[in-house]
């Protein structure tokens, strides 16, 4: 006879009561929706142990204003990413051995891809004209690129095969040796 | 009527310091408004090579007569909405501000209407379920008799 309870209880509580619990759930779904669509990338470390996860896809806009790239449209070639920005020393003194290194091995079918990130276009104009940049670059205007490849800071650069998965990684400013093991880990994987 | 009279005189004497803002806008205010985008702290308290180039950006476009709104638009489409310290007033964002509000409100109808029925609520009091009637309070018939022998005890 406990239900007999509720009849008697007014439509006012019955309405808060909903309210809260409406309120409560909304509040839940959006921690879930937010659990879930964080990006907690553990590539970095993956590669560490040895692992060769997949390269997570992107498409973003080319610097110079002509189109876009996305690395779904690379496959079948090794592809260097190198993430920078102008206001970062270590991105411009690595300069020299990304370049030498693309003219180098872009006949074996290696694709150099600059990503500029958390940047003003017009510095990384400045930046990419003034350092010779050749190769195509990038603006990851959101940052969502890198949270996807868990990125700590700038300089990084990964290194991704034919197939698509990331081989190698090298956090911090990059010298011609580690680049050289790198594009050979990636063109012969 | 004090009242309006005090908020039309406040909105007169802020309304034009607004504008002036707007239009001459200053980097310290700027710096309170903008996020760093690398150390994801206001603007203001970043020494990050990131956050000195924004400040300078800031500094060149106040210096070429930008107004407050077309730096932050600038630096919005440079590096997305998360560079505004508080969301934008306009679009999805305005639910950023409405719903806090919205909740305050609720919050204070619901307490409102609680307090309402609590107060209404009290009744003359009854004991042992017996309703009172006619002003009087009534006792059920069991403890009327248990109370009649205890005092008749004592008589």
């Amino acid at each position: 006879m406990a239900e007999s309870e509720a009849p008697g209880r007014s439509p006012l509580k019955r309405g808060a009561e909903l309210v809260a619990l409406a309120a409560v759930l909304g509040l839940l779904g959006l921690l879930i929706w937010k659990v879930v669509n964080q990006e907690h990338s553990k590539i970095p470390q993956q590669v560490a142990k040895g692992e060769h996860p997949p390269a997570p896809d992107f498409e973003l806009p080319r610097l110079d204003g002509t189109g876009s790239v996305s690395l779904a449209s690379l496959r079948g070639k090794a592809v260097v990413l190198n993430f920078w920005a102008s206001w970062c020393g270590p991105c411009r003194d690595e300069v020299p051995t990304l370049e030498r290194a693309w003219k180098r091995y872009r006949s074996r079918g290696l694709v150099m891809l600059g990503i500029d990130q958390q940047d003003l276009a017009s510095d990384a104009r400045t930046f990419a004209s003034k350092y010779g940049m050749t190769y195509p670059i990038v603006k990851d205007r959101r940052g969502r690129v890198v949270a996807r490849y868990g990125l700590t800071g700038v300089p990084e650069t990964f290194f991704i095969d034919r197939r698509g998965r990331v081989v190698d990684h090298v956090p911090l400013q990059i010298n011609a040796v580690q680049l050289d093991e790198g594009i050979e880990k990636a063109l012969t994987s | 009527m004090k009242a309006i009279i005090l908020a039309v005189a406040v909105l007169l004497v802020s309304a034009p310091a607004a504008l002036a803002s707007e239009r001459h806008p200053t980097l310290a205010e700027l710096e309170g408004q903008l996020m760093c985008p690398t150390c994801k702290t206001p603007l203001a308290e970043s020494n990050s090579p990131a956050a000195n180039r924004i400040r300078s950006f800031v500094v060149e476009r106040i210096r070429g007569g930008d107004t407050k709104s077309e730096i932050v638009d600038k630096l919005v489409t440079e590096f997305g909405p998360e560079i505004r310290a508080a969301p934008a007033k306009n679009g999805f964002d305005l639910l950023a501000w409405l719903l806090p509000l919205g909740g305050l409100l609720g919050g204070a109808v619901v307490i409102g209407a609680l307090a309402w029925r609590w107060s209404r609520a009290r009744e003359p009091a009854s004991i042992g379920g017996v309703p009172a009637q006619n002003g009087r309070v009534s006792i059920e018939p069991e403890l009327e008799r248990r109370l009649d022998e205890e005092l008749a005890r004592f008589e």
